[in-house]
C-alpha cells in the first residue's frame, strides 16, 4: 500500500517577540535581554500514513496538534525535515473553514472550493450538495461575518467533505454544532474513511477516536509520544476514563481546544 | 497544495499522485496557472475594496480627479503652467492616470495579504496571489480613465501613430511588474511590521512629485541638470513619459517639435530598459517574497 502522508523529523519553531516596538527593543538591547524567543510546536516528530487509514492525533492542549496538521495541510513550512503528502488535501483546522467575513456562504463556497483546487464547473456539480447538508437556510446568501460559530463551522464541513480529497483532515470538528449535526458529521466521517481515503482526526473524545480510528498518534509538548494500537494509545493519554459513545461525551468535547 | 499535485489530480486519476511537500508553490508561476482562483480573488476584490462605502467604485475616479482639479487650478491656473505648458491638463492627466495605476497598485497590494489574514491562516494557497489580484484590480480601474483621456485628447485634435501604442503598452507593461514587485515586498512586510503600511503614504508622495505630470520634462532639464538622471532613472517616471509622449504629445500643435523638445532624446530605448529593470526587480521581489513566506501564516 502507497503512502499518504510521509512526516520525517519535523519540526516547527514559533518566534515569539517579546518586544513589539523600537522603544522597547532599544531599551531591552541596551539592558541585553533576549528580543526574541523561539520554541518548537512541533518537536522532531516522524511517522509514515499509508492510504486509506485513519488516524487519530490526540494530545493535550497545546501539544502541538493543530500544528501539525498546518504542516501537513501545507498552510504552514516546516523549519526542519521534510513532510510529503499525495493527492488533494481538504479539511477544517482548527474549527472552521478559512472564510472572508465579508463574502456571502455562496461566494465562499466557491473561493473555498477554488483554493482547494476545484474548477468552477466541479463546484457547481457539488453544489447543492454543499448547501443541503450545510442546511443552514437563507443565510447562505448573507455575509459569512454574520454567521454564529455553529453555523460557519458546519459550512465549512460541508465544503471540506464534499471536496473529493485524497486525504481528509478534521480538526475539533465535533466542537461545535449541537447533536444532530455532530451525528451527521460522524455518518459523512465514516463514509469517506469507507471509501479509502486517509484521514487525520483530531479529537479529545475518546470514545469518537475508537469508533473513527485504526491508529492513534499522540503528541506531547510537540513530541511524539506514542504511535500504535488506538486502546492503548487512549491509555496512555489517560483518556481511558470517559465512558458512553461520542455524542454522549459531550463533557469532553467541551473542553475542545481551539 | 502543491502545482504537480494539481496537474496529475485532474489528468491521470488512474495513476497514483506524487509524494510532493504539500506546501510548495512556485511562487508567481502558480499564480498564473491558478488563472480560475485569481479570477475569483480580482471579483471578490473588486466589490471589497469600497466595501460598505455608499459611492463604492466612484472612488477611483474621485481620487484621481480631485488631485487633478488641484493641479490644474493651483499649478495650472495660480502658478502658470497652463502659460508655459502647452494642453497643460492633458499633461496632467496623461501623467495622473498611469502614476494613480502604480500608487494603487501599490497601497492596495501592500495591504493585502494582511486583509486577507483569515484566509491565509487556514487555507494554503500561493500568497502571491493577493498582490497580484491587487495590481489587478488597479489595471481594472484604469479602463475607464482612459475613456476620459481619449475623449479630451480627441476634443483638443489628437492623431495617434503606432508609436502612441507601443509607448502606451510598453508604459503599463512597465508598472504591471513594478508595481507587482514592490507589492509583493511590502505586502510580505506590512505582516511583520507594519509601520511599512505607514511608509507607503509617504513613498507614494515621492512618487508623484518624482514623475514628469505636475511640471514638464523641459522643465526638469533646464532646473535640475545632471539631477534628472534621479528621475529618468525611476521607471515609474519613464512610464509616465512614455504614457505623455502618446497621448499629450499628439494633442499638441505640432506633435514632432513636441517630442523634440519636450522628452528626453531615447525615451523607447529607456523605456525597454525600464521594463527590463522592473522586470529584474518582480524577480527580486519573488526571491524576498520567498524568504519571509513561510512565516506569514503565524505572524500575521
Amino acid at each position: 500500500m502507497a503512502e499518504a502522508i510521509v512526516a520525517q523529523n519535523v519540526t516547527k519553531d514559533f518566534v515569539l517577540r517579546r518586544h513589539k516596538t523600537f522603544k522597547q527593543m532599544s531599551v531591552a538591547k541596551m539592558r541585553g535581554q533576549e528580543t526574541v524567543n523561539r520554541f518548537n510546536a512541533v518537536d522532531d516528530v516522524s511517522f509514515t500514513i499509508n492510504e486509506g487509514e485513519s488516524v487519530g492525533l490526540m494530545g493535550l492542549n497545546g501539544s502541538g496538534k493543530s500544528t501539525l496538521l498546518k504542516v501537513i495541510s501545507g498552510v504552514m513550512k516546516p523549519n526542519k525535515g521534510t513532510i510529503l503528502t499525495r493527492g488533494r488535501i481538504a479539511g477544517l483546522i482548527a474549527t472552521g473553514a478559512g472564510f472572508q467575513n465579508s463574502l456571502s456562504g455562496l461566494d465562499n463556497i466557491f473561493l473555498n472550493a477554488a483554493i482547494y483546487g476545484l474548477t468552477e464547473k466541479e463546484t457547481k456539480a457539488v453544489l447543492d450538495d454543499i448547501i443541503d447538508f450545510a442546511d443552514i437556510g437563507q443565510f447562505i446568501d448573507q455575509p459569512v461575518g454574520t454567521y454564529s460559530s455553529g453555523m460557519s463551522s458546519r459550512l465549512g464541513f460541508s465544503i471540506a467533505v464534499h471536496v473529493d480529497c485524497d486525504i481528509f483532515l478534521a480538526d475539533e470538528i465535533l466542537a461545535v454544532g449541537d447533536k444532530p449535526f455532530k451525528r451527521k458529521c460522524m455518518t459523512k466521517m465514516e463514509e469517506i474513511r469507507n471509501s479509502g481515503k486517509t484521514i487525520v482526526y483530531v479529537s479529545h473524545a475518546a470514545a469518537s477516536v475508537q469508533k473513527m480510528c485504526d491508529r492513534v498518534i499522540a503528541l506531547e509538548k510537540g513530541r511524539l509520544l506514542f504511535d500504535g494500537d488506538v486502546d492503548e494509545g487512549i491509555r496512555i493519554l489517560d483518556y481511558g476514563d470517559e465512558d458512553g459513545d461520542e455524542l454522549a461525551a459531550d463533557d469532553a468535547e467541551l473542553g475542545a481546544d481551539v | 497544495m502543491s502545482e504537480a499535485t494539481l496537474a496529475h489530480g485532474s489528468t491521470e486519476d488512474a495513476e497514483l499522485p506524487p509524494l510532493v511537500p504539500p506546501s510548495s508553490t512556485l511562487g508567481l508561476l502558480s499564480v498564473f496557472r491558478r488563472r480560475y482562483l485569481l479570477k475569483l480573488l480580482v471579483q471578490r476584490e473588486l466589490s471589497a475594496r469600497y466595501e460598505q462605502s455608499f459611492l463604492g467604485f466612484l472612488w477611483s475616479y474621485i481620487n484621481p480627479l480631485s488631485q487633478f482639479f488641484i493641479y490644474w487650478y493651483i499649478m495650472g491656473t495660480i502658478m502658470g503652467a497652463h502659460k508655459s505648458v502647452e494642453n497643460y491638463p492633458v499633461h496632467v492627466f496623461s501623467g495622473l492616470i498611469i502614476v494613480h495605476f502604480f500608487t494603487e497598485t501599490f497601497g492596495a497590494g501592500t495591504r493585502s495579504i494582511v486583509r486577507n489574514k483569515s484566509l491565509v491562516q487556514k487555507m494554503p494557497l500561493p500568497k502571491e496571489m493577493f498582490p497580484v489580484a491587487a495590481m489587478l484590480v488597479s489595471l481594472y480601474h484604469v479602463i475607464p480613465q482612459m475613456f476620459i483621456l481619449l475623449l479630451v485628447c480627441v476634443l483638443t485634435g489628437w492623431h495617434p501613430d503606432l508609436g502612441t501604442l507601443i509607448g502606451g503598452v510598453l508604459a503599463l507593461a512597465i508598472l504591471m511588474c513594478f508595481g507587482t514587485a514592490l507589492a509583493l515586498v511590502f505586502s510580505v512586510a506590512n505582516v511583520f511590521w507594519r509601520d511599512f503600511g505607514s511608509l507607503v503614504g509617504i513613498l507614494t508622495n515621492f512618487v508623484r512629485f518624482g514623475c514628469t505630470m505636475i511640471y514638464s520634462y523641459d522643465m526638469l532639464a533646464q532646473h535640475a541638470g545632471s539631477l534628472r538622471w534621479l528621475v529618468l532613472g525611476n521607471p515609474i517616471a519613464v512610464a509616465c513619459l512614455l504614457f505623455q509622449r502618446a497621448f499629450w504629445a499628439f494633442s499638441t500643435e505640432n506633435p514632432q517639435h513636441t517630442i523634440k523638445h519636450e522628452f528626453p532624446a531615447h525615451l523607447y530605448h529607456q523605456g525597454v530598459f525600464a521594463l527590463i529593470a522592473a522586470f529584474v526587480a518582480l524577480l527580486l521581489a519573488q526571491w524576498f517574497f520567498n524568504r519571509f513566506d513561510e512565516r506569514i501564516a503565524e505572524q500575521i
